[in-house]
């Protein structure tokens, strides 16, 4: 039985999609469906939801590396299987959980994930919780940062902020390895992101091979790539493309759509910070993050500068914002120049948007405030 | 014995949160890839550059999408990972998997695979990292023969749909999202798995306007529970919570200390509306200001609930920046139900007609938001039969250039110049 290479369409099975959800339901879960009342944080990472037929459910958030083995994932099985009913789930945001249908059962759980040691529980309310990412090094081929390894060492800096719910509201904090953001970090309190700083080479040795011209040509959202003669390393002149370098925006693009166009560099690549992003529409509407640092070098393994920017912003706005305010609500208030005054972060000409509707963030008012910024 | 030394990735063992690396190693002691996977990364690690080649069409029969190929740049000193192909699964709707499937996942994936997983991907998949061309035919024979599980989208092609947890466990969800998802990627089989399409379409599933599943950041089409009537109040539990019964927002803020529970201060000051307040110890609102943004619910759960008429808001065209720019989606569907007796015929509509307008005018790497954009809203709304309403708009627009058409003005726009002339001489 299996897989049989003479025969690669005998009794195949195509489109048979996802299985049906429900029949993982813990059972407190699938009795309660649609029948939830209300919930409480009961302890950092423990969730009580209570049901109109007075069931509860409790739930033990566990945060995760998402980069995890097979064996990783058989412990959390083990725990599940002897704790709550062989069944768990991960989150959006890539932690896991387990859920039992009774307080007494809680206690044991916790026992269980710090006897593991690489189970910490929390990632609920007013905390940080698990850092959405992308691969980065570790398998993707456009990144301009590693992604498992900085969320590991910001990770292990806002750890206390995992653990604990003492902030004035949630913070997402999210990574992506490029600008193709994978990780959509473009809506977070605190996104890190990989940006290139190099326009793209040309291999003028491959292009004609392996690239489409015109994809190269069109994938430029400036129209900075233009067909050209190009020399390959024979002397050969070959049909190519050359980049007008003024014009780039080291988006990537060209690289994404022709191999030939490599832009990725050691010196060149870092990480940018962007701020003030959410996806709720709780008070405030859904906005974009806005960057407030357009580069820090890659150092890894633990990017030390990239981890005091995100240490710095998180801890500024947990000291002087007002209960309930997300990290764009109290930038919006206060003011971004304020922001940046209170967070200590030099303001470039990098922060005014030149791209496109930038003019809809330019100040066109006199109201504005005195910061140390205005000499 | 480690087959590479790994001085900085040895740094990422310590400290509290999980490690990649010690789990990495782990696994490296039964399958020998996990070594060249931590001796790439290392390298990658030292030249502060990524050791992967870009692209490799790799698949498996009669399907376009679900394996993303992959390909050290460094074969010869990294044989484990020459290449080291991705494999998306369909998740089931919000994650949630026993043991014994976990258990069969893992023993499939150890024996075909690297061992290494992303649980999950950004797209909600369950990803499967690195295995060899060869095996990519039976990895598919063992998913959908022994697992029961279909591979989920990638390239120009509906992604794998994904949603909250709904109301399997939440009290806020105003449709049943997990149903949904599923039933509309069952429907989709043949667009999720052989791209049609100009670019990728992602369509999420959030049961309430707090958007768990991120739908209004990252999908082109965002379906995000909604209600048409009136907030449900239980006054005695307002009550409670003002006497501090009961803690505010669940508990979120338990771990400093903010004062007593302050109900003008934290939900009527805080309504961005401005639709509540107090009459004696009774909460009023005002629905018909109410903007449904969930800030009083989310605070007092045990008091306010969702009201009961409930189904979704569709909006479109959420992306990240490449190309045009980031965009969060634009509101197109103020209201419709979300039910499953019908099979969610409303949504199918809606879907299908978008699809057959951007299949055609889309072009190639096109994200259906930026093919908005570039025709502009009112054509949109035109092409999708709705029409246009206050609700549509942040505000008016404040420049003067309207696109009038032919048919609009009086007489229509053919004129005689020699008319003209007969009047206006040169």
């Amino acid at each position: 039985m299996g897989y049989d290479p003479e025969n690669p369409m005998k009794d195949r099975i195509t489109d048979i999609g996802p299985q049906h959800y429900a029949q993982y339901f813990p059972p407190v879960i699938k009795k309660n469906f649609g029948k939830w009342l209300y919930h409480e944080i009961i302890q950092p990472g423990v969730l009580k939801h209570v049901s109109e037929t007075g069931d509860e459910c409790y739930t033990v958030r566990v945060g995760c590396a998402r980069l995890i083995s097979v064996m990783m994932i058989r412990d959390y099985c083990d725990i599940a299987d002897k704790h709550a009913d062989g069944v768990m789930r991960y989150t959006t945001r890539n932690n896991v959980e387990f859920m039992v249908d009774s307080a007494a059962k809680v206690k044991p759980l916790l026992d269980a994930c710090a006897k593991h040691g690489s189970m910490p529980v929390g990632g609920t309310g007013a905390g940080v919780t698990n850092i959405v990412h992308t691969q980065g090094w570790v398998h993707c081929h456009t990144p301009a940062t590693d992604a498992s390894g900085v969320v590991k060492a910001v990770m292990d800096e806002l750890f206390d902020y995992f653990t604990s719910m003492k902030l004035p509201a949630q913070v997402r904090v999210a990574l992506a390895c490029c600008l193709n953001m994978c990780g959509a970090v473009h809506c977070s309190d605190i996104a890190i992101l990989g940006v290139h700083r190099k326009p793209p080479m040309i291999d003028h040795d491959t292009i004609t091979a392996v690239c489409e011209l015109p994809l190269a040509i069109s994938a430029c959202p400036l129209g900075a790539v233009k067909p050209a003669k190009g020399i390959n390393s024979k002397g050969e002149e070959v049909k190519s493309v050359a980049v007008n370098n003024d014009r780039c925006m080291f988006c990537g693009n060209c690289y994404t759509m022709c191999p030939a166009m490599p832009l990725a560099d050691p010196d060149g690549d870092g990480i940018a910070i962007l701020v003030g992003g959410k996806i709720s529409n709780s008070r405030s509407t859904p906005k974009f993050s806005k960057m407030v640092i357009p580069f820090l070098p890659n150092t890894p393994p633990r990017w030390p500068e990239t981890v005091a920017a995100v240490k710095n912003i998180l801890e500024t706005y947990a000291k002087d914002a007002k209960k309930y305010e997300r990290v764009g609500e109290w930038a919006e208030r206060i003011g971004w120049e304020k922001f940046f005054e209170k967070c200590n972060i030099p303001f470039t000409d990098k922060s005014i948007d030149d791209y496109r509707l930038a003019y809809d963030t330019w100040r066109t008012t006199t109201q504005f405030k005195y910061t140390s910024h205005i000499k | 014995m480690p087959k590479h030394d790994t001085p900085l990735l040895d740094q990422l063992e310590s400290g509290p949160w999980p490690s990649f690396v010690t789990d990495l190693k782990r696994m490296a002691k039964k399958k020998d890839q996990c070594w060249d996977i931590l001796g790439q990364l290392e390298l990658s690690f030292k030249d502060k550059i990524t050791h992967w080649k870009h692209g490799g069409i790799v698949g498996v029969f009669g399907y376009g999408g679900g394996v993303i190929g992959r390909y050290s740049d460094s074969p010869a000193k990294f044989p484990g990972v020459a290449h080291f192909h991705t494999v998306r699964l369909n998740q089931p709707s919000s994650k949630y998997y026993s043991t014994e499937i976990l258990r069969k996942i893992c023993d499939m994936w150890e024996k075909r695979g690297s061992g290494m997983t992303n649980m999950h991907g950004s797209t909600g998949d369950l990803v499967l990292l690195g295995t060899t061309t060869d095996q990519l035919e039976p990895i598919f024979w063992d998913a959908t023969h022994e697992l029961k599980m279909d591979l989920g989208g990638s390239g120009g092609n509906l992604r794998t749909p994904s949603c909250c947890l709904g109301k399997s466990r939440c009290e806020w969800a105003c449709y049943d999202t997990q149903a949904a998802c599923h039933n509309i990627t069952m429907t989709y089989q043949d667009e999720l798995h052989r791209p049609a399409f100009p670019y990728k379409f992602k369509t999420k599933f959030s049961g309430c306007p707090n958007d768990c599943v991120a739908a209004i950041a990252r999908s082109d089409m965002a379906v995000i529970g909604n209600w048409r009537d009136s907030i449900r109040i239980d006054q005695a539990a307002v009550k409670s919570y003002m006497k501090g019964d009961f803690p505010s927002n669940g508990g979120a803020h338990a771990g400093r200390d903010w004062g007593p529970f302050d109900i003008q201060k934290e939900v009527i000051d805080l309504c961005p509306t401005g639709c509540m307040w107090m009459e004696g110890d009774k909460l009023k609102i005002d629905n018909s200001e109410c903007t449904r943004c969930m800030h009083c619910i989310n605070v007092m759960p045990r008091a306010l609930r969702p009201g009961k008429d409930q189904g979704a808001t569709i909006l479109f065209g959420a992306k990240a920046p490449i190309l045009d720019g980031a965009q969060i989606a634009t509101m197109v569907v103020p209201f419709i139900k979300m039910d499953l007796e019908n099979e969610f015929a409303e949504y199918k509509e809606i879907i299908e007609k978008a699809w057959d307008w951007w299949m055609e005018h889309g072009k190639n790497r096109e994200r259906i938001g930026e093919s908005i954009q570039r025709i502009g809203l009112p054509a949109f709304l035109a092409i999708m039969e709705i029409t246009p309403i206050p609700q549509h708009i942040r505000e008016p627009r404040s420049n003067p250039y309207v696109f009038w058409k032919d048919e609009e003005v009086e007489g229509g726009f053919e004129r005689s110049v020699a008319e003209f002339r007969k009047k206006h001489k040169m």
